[in-house]
């Protein structure tokens, strides 16, 4: 019996650092990159530069004579022209998806698509050779406005399917039965002088996920089972889709994510590279590797966001809302990602966020250009929605004249309505808008920097103040199975655990999430530490191995502690129920007389009792144990939550604008979540404070932009503007709790709230700074240059126009000369 | 990623390397601190044969006062110059600008040198070099030559640096007693210059003597901007006349356009970080 302490007090709710850092910040951690398996060979792909065009020809023959190359090959030449990968979500029946194929044959429908791979003894060797593999094009016409592409008559991506538009999706709160009429409610509007119609276009600009370890693929297909270790946020998906992929029995396949460095969505996908990388290890009988450079991950690794967004709000003129009517084009790239279809349907369930509108009705159109594919990128379908509704509000206040913050009060759902049934038919089952929004308007000064505002306005000074609200909430907690299944999504939302006891009473977690930075190995031993009562070090939580972890759906979406948290729990609830009965049987008591309590199990009003660990080793000896049970505590789980998880939060921006130069500064950034109960606050506030960093950025850094001929411009991390800690302040972040009704725990999903709830903070605070010049929108990301423009267009002083396709200066890769396009240096 | 084959040397002389740069032929490049080059390798945009570094040549990196001039080894890191006592006495501008390159790993291994001899029209250095009319020492085979900052930079990442030829040393004018600032617009904090704007200035009894302004990233090489000098120069250094004068900004500059910043809005930035580099300067 080796027990480590006593527990003391509860594990839930301590500001325990992680457990998983001491490995990841000493270099101790295992990366699927530092995985190097004997005789093991390295594949490069070469991509097409061009975004569109037949492939005339393959000239491999330089390549294979170059020294360490194994072997060159084309789609025909791996027996892959037929295999497609899959889209696990087909939105509509009648959803256009063309096969994604692993290498493209005939005809190229991105830059950067792969054509041929390259296989050799050391990764250098490969991509030496790969730059003598000819490859002939024939440009065509590339396709990039989504718009225009969706139009009849519109030159085709893919001429098989007759058109550019994949599916169109609809959701009416008319039809469904859970709301009103939205065209009747806009012509009502339109008719009636008591209320207004807003309408407005937002563009929801590309952008790149920005993972810091690079994706990464290992297969070794020595022994009875293939093993793959991939950079994946999915394994247990990849493994299954790995069998629908290329037929490869299940059971033969073992998938591991070892120590995955960040995805945010970017690492959902299940890629061509690694079926490549299994088809390849295959037909050679070696191990091999592919990883790719940070520009290759910029430019072929999904993209996300990328919509055009059409709303029209109505509202009676004393401020209530009556309808809200959206249309998206969504722009998929060239093919369909694994669930990228589904990413804006996501969102139509949060259009809505905490406004009682009486009436709504969504609309999308998922569009094909010629461009890298779009799939998940954190909060997936949520902060399109949420920048959506929360720019109409202030958008809306400024139309009737009324405060922002105040407009949103009095068509907000009030903590007494709660359980609320939304216009999309949703239950959210518990929030306090009024809570979160006034601790933050307290923290934030709301009524002193209006006043800051109002001065700096009457002053004309050069530098304006601006306030940026967003009250959002978001859907998280994928997912309920059959709600899933209603939008025809290709596998259910439930999640896996299971729970070992060792013989020494230490414990043995197993979750079906896959961690890839978010501290689930800490979270999760607070949990169990405290429903076994055991010590936090005595619990050790393995995941991301298909033959550790064999059932599991993975991490995405803010599932894993409201979905596999849960299930943990529902694990330990077995366990304990299992330990009572031979806790009983050796204490010579009945069962209802055994009180469990902090890891000791006693029989009432005795002092008798023993320790968890001590019925742990008893069922491991199995001398003296119940007849009619197994000798064994170990317990499984699996969870189906019946609802979403809905945090909610209000969010403050203080945004300075330097009117002469259009610069923009975050003064201050305020908010107030509410994420339910928190199992580790530090956790969560390291959470919030990345989700902000990412969301601001789509405010105000990041785009992928592309060329006129679908190249993509900025594809390093010169020209593709990360903010660093350099240009954030010190975020005030706190959180209030209303518990989730839904789950045991009372969590929330906190994983992709800031990003969600951040970027219209920001640009409603940009806007707000200027409104008085004129300004009625910036374009996202608000760079100065674009800030300024606004202002003058206001101000009716007529600009150049802003030139995408060129690169921006910076270490001999840009700054480009017109003789030197390449930006060689001499 | 992995940069094209290339063999490396790493002479003990300037006489050795010029040596091993000679027997290279025009295949030969040269690294420093490797922050532009090692990019421009690893994306396959050179493909040197050979490699020559200076780091093993200890005297390049000296910083020392050589009469009325600053004398800095063009192997002197960043980071040693923004904090080495001669410079911020005598050419506290240098300093400045130097302050604002990046990050500090990069300032670590970036030197003065190799930034001067990348001559990106966006590097921050370019600009002060030129306005504080440093001169250049460039040793080939045929001897040590000395080249004003004007005649310098030629063009988009050339210098009057020749092949075989290596720059061994920055010389700087002492600017002792003038006021000085680099004002530096980049879209996020560590990244190049969409435009900046060196100014430096001697001041005499409220009336400014002397101007020197720079200007980066406002056409193909650094930029002097002479017609707002002319026009400081005799005035009290008052935010009228500094405003008048930067509207001189933009004469005979060829602003660049990209996806940052087009021309136009260019212009207009250097116009202001002029008005703002002088006037922060005077204090
Ligand atoms: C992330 C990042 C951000 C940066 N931001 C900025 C910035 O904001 N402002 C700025 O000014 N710079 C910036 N830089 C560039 C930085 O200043 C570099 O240090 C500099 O441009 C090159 O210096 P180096 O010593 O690294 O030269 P290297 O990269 O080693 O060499 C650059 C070029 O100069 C040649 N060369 C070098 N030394 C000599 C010599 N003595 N004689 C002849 N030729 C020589 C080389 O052959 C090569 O062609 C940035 C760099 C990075 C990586």
């Amino acid at each position: 019996m080796t027990t480590t302490a006593e527990p003391t007090t509860l594990e839930f709710g301590k500001a325990r650092t992680r457990k998983e850092d001491a490995r990841l910040i000493t270099g101790r951690s295992r990366y699927t990159d530092s995985i190097t398996l004997p005789g093991m060979l390295h594949l490069v792909v070469v991509r097409s530069p061009l975004a569109h065009a037949t492939i005339t020809g393959v000239d491999k023959s330089a390549a294979e004579k170059a020294p360490g190359v194994f072997g060159v090959y084309t789609a025909a030449d791996l027996g892959a022209e037929g295999i497609g990968l899959p889209c696990a979500w087909p939105i509509t029946p009648d959803q256009k998806a063309p096969p994604r194929p692993l290498l493209a044959s005939t005809t190229v429908s991105f830059a950067g698509e792969g054509v041929a791979v390259v296989v050799a003894r050391t990764a250098g060797e490969a991509k030496d050779a790969a730059e003598l593999v000819e490859v002939d094009y024939d440009p065509l016409d590339p396709i990039l406005d989504m718009e225009a592409a969706a139009q009849d008559g519109a030159a085709l991506v893919h001429p098989d399917l007759g058109t550019n538009v994949s599916a169109t999706w609809v959701f009416d709160s008319a039809a469904a039965g859970t709301g009103d009429d939205v065209a009747a409610a806009i012509s009502a509007a339109e008719a009636d002088a008591d209320s207004v119609v807003v309408r407005r276009r937002f563009r929801q600009q590309r952008l790149i996920p920005a993972f810091m370890e690079p994706r990464s693929v290992v297969v070794d297909p020595n022994g009875e089972q293939v093993t793959m270790w991939s950079s994946t946020q999915v394994p247990h998906i990849l493994r299954t889709m790995t069998t629908v992929t290329t037929g490869i029995p299940e059971s033969k396949l073992r998938v591991i994510a070892p120590d995955v460095g960040g995805g945010f969505g970017g690492k959902i996908g299940v890629v061509p590279e690694e079926m490549l990388t299994l088809l390849v290890a295959q037909k050679l009988h070696k191990p091999v590797k592919w990883t790719e450079t940070r520009s290759e991950s910029l430019l072929a690794a999904h993209h996300g966001r990328d919509q055009i967004q059409d709303l029209t709000i109505t509202a009676k003129k004393d401020g209530t809302v009556t309808g809200l009517d959206v249309h998206l084009y969504a722009d998929m790239g060239a093919y369909l990602g694994l669930v990228g279809p589904g990413v804006p349907v996501l969102g139509a369930f949060m259009f809505n966020a905490i406004y009682k509108i009486p009436a709504y009705k969504f609309t999308c159109t998922n569009v094909f250009t010629n461009k890298t594919l779009t799939d998940a990128y954190r909060g997936a379908g949520r902060p399109e929605a949420t920048f959506a509704i929360e720019r109409l509000m202030d958008e809306l206040a400024v139309e009737l004249g009324r405060d922002p913050l105040e407009l949103r009060k009095q068509n907000w759902i009030s903590h007494e309505e709660f359980p609320y049934t939304t216009v999309c038919g949703l239950t959210y089952d518990s929030g306090n808008y009024e809570q979160a929004t006034d601790r933050a308007v307290e923290l934030f000064d709301y009524a002193g920097l209006r006043r800051e505002q109002e001065e700096r306005r009457r002053n004309g000074d050069k530098v304006q103040l601006g306030i940026g609200i967003s009250t959002f909430t978001e859907m998280c907690g994928l997912a309920p199975s059959r709600v899933l299944g209603s939008l025809a999504y290709g596998a259910g939302g439930w999640e896996a655990a299971s729970i070992r006891m060792l013989a020494t009473g230490k414990v043995e977690v197993i979750t079906g999430a896959s961690g890839h930075g978010q501290g689930h190995e800490t979270a999760f031993s607070q949990i169990v530490a405290d429903q076994l009562g055991v010590p936090f070090e005595d619990v050790e939580v393995l995941h991301g191995d298909t033959q550790i972890s064999p059932k599991g759906l993975d991490t995405y979406g803010s599932r894993s502690l409201v979905v596999g948290g849960i299930a943990i729990v529902k694990a330990a609830e077995k366990v304990v129920a299992k330990a009572k009965k031979i806790a009983a049987h050796l204490l010579e008591a009945s069962e209802d007389d055994i009180e469990f309590n902090a890891g000791q199990f006693t029989v009432k009003g005795t002092g008798q009792g023993k320790a968890i660990q001590e019925i742990a080793f008893a069922a491991f000896m199995a001398h003296d144990y119940p007849e009619d049970m197994e000798p064994s505590l170990d317990s499984d789980a699996v969870y189906d939550p019946e609802n979403f998880s809905f945090p909610h939060g209000t969010h403050l921006a203080a945004m300075e604008v330097d009117t002469e130069t259009g610069r923009v500064t975050l003064r201050h950034y305020v908010c107030v979540d509410d994420v339910g109960n928190v199992v580790n606050p530090l956790i969560v506030e390291g959470q919030v404070h990345g989700g902000l960093a990412q969301g601001i950025a789509q405010a105000l850094f990041e785009e992928a932009n592309y060329d006129d001929q679908g190249t993509l411009v900025n594809g390093t991390f010169v020209d593709y503007t990360l903010p660093s800690a350099a240009d954030l302040p010190s975020f005030t972040t706190e959180h209030v709790s209303t518990p989730a009704t839904s789950n045991p725990l009372g969590v929330k999903g906190v994983g992709e709230a800031g990003t969600i709830a951040s970027t219209p903070a920001i640009v409603n605070g940009v806007i707000d700074a200027l409104r008085h010049l004129g300004v009625k929108n910036v374009e996202m990301p608000c760079t100065s240059q674009r800030v300024w423009r606004a202002i003058q267009d206001a101000r009716g002083t007529a600009t150049q126009e802003t030139p995408v396709d060129t690169h921006s200066p910076g270490a001999g890769l840009g700054s480009i000369d017109p003789n030197n396009p390449q930006g060689e240096i001499q | 990623m992995i940069p094209s084959k290339f063999d490396y040397v790493k002479p003990a002389s300037v006489d050795e390397a010029v040596r091993a740069l000679v027997d290279a032929g025009e295949d030969a490049k040269i690294l420093a601190g490797g922050q532009s080059l090692l990019p421009v390798l690893r994306l396959r945009l050179a493909a040197p044969s050979v490699i020559i570094d200076l780091g093993g040549i200890p005297e390049l990196r000296s910083i020392s006062e050589d009469g009325d001039r600053i004398a800095i080894g063009a192997m002197a890191p960043h980071h040693d110059v923004m904090r080495d006592g001669l410079v911020t006495q005598h050419v506290a501008l240098l300093a400045q600008a130097t302050a604002t390159v990046a990050d500090p790993q990069v300032r670590h291994r970036g030197t003065l040198g190799g930034a001067l001899a990348h001559a990106d029209p966006a590097g921050d250095l370019g600009a002060v070099a030129l306005a504080l009319e440093a001169e250049f020492v460039i040793v080939g085979t045929s001897g040590t030559r000395t080249v004003t900052a004007a005649d310098f930079f030629v063009d988009y990442f050339t210098t009057a640096i020749g092949e075989g030829e290596i720059l061994t040393q920055v010389r700087f004018p002492k600017y002792t007693g003038w006021v000085s600032h680099y004002e530096k617009f980049n879209r996020t904090a560590q990244a190049w210059s969409m435009c900046a704007v060196a100014a430096a200035l001697k001041v005499d009894g409220g009336t400014i003597s002397e101007a020197r302004i720079g200007l980066t990233n406002m056409g193909t090489t650094p930029l002097r901007a002479p017609g707002v000098e002319a026009a400081l120069v005799g005035q009290a250094a008052t935010a009228e006349v500094v405003r008048a004068a930067a509207e001189h900004a933009t004469e005979g500059t060829a602003a660049p356009s990209d996806a940052d910043a087009a021309a136009d809005y260019r212009e207009h930035l250097a116009r202001v970080l002029t008005g703002r580099a002088v006037l922060t300067a005077v204090g």
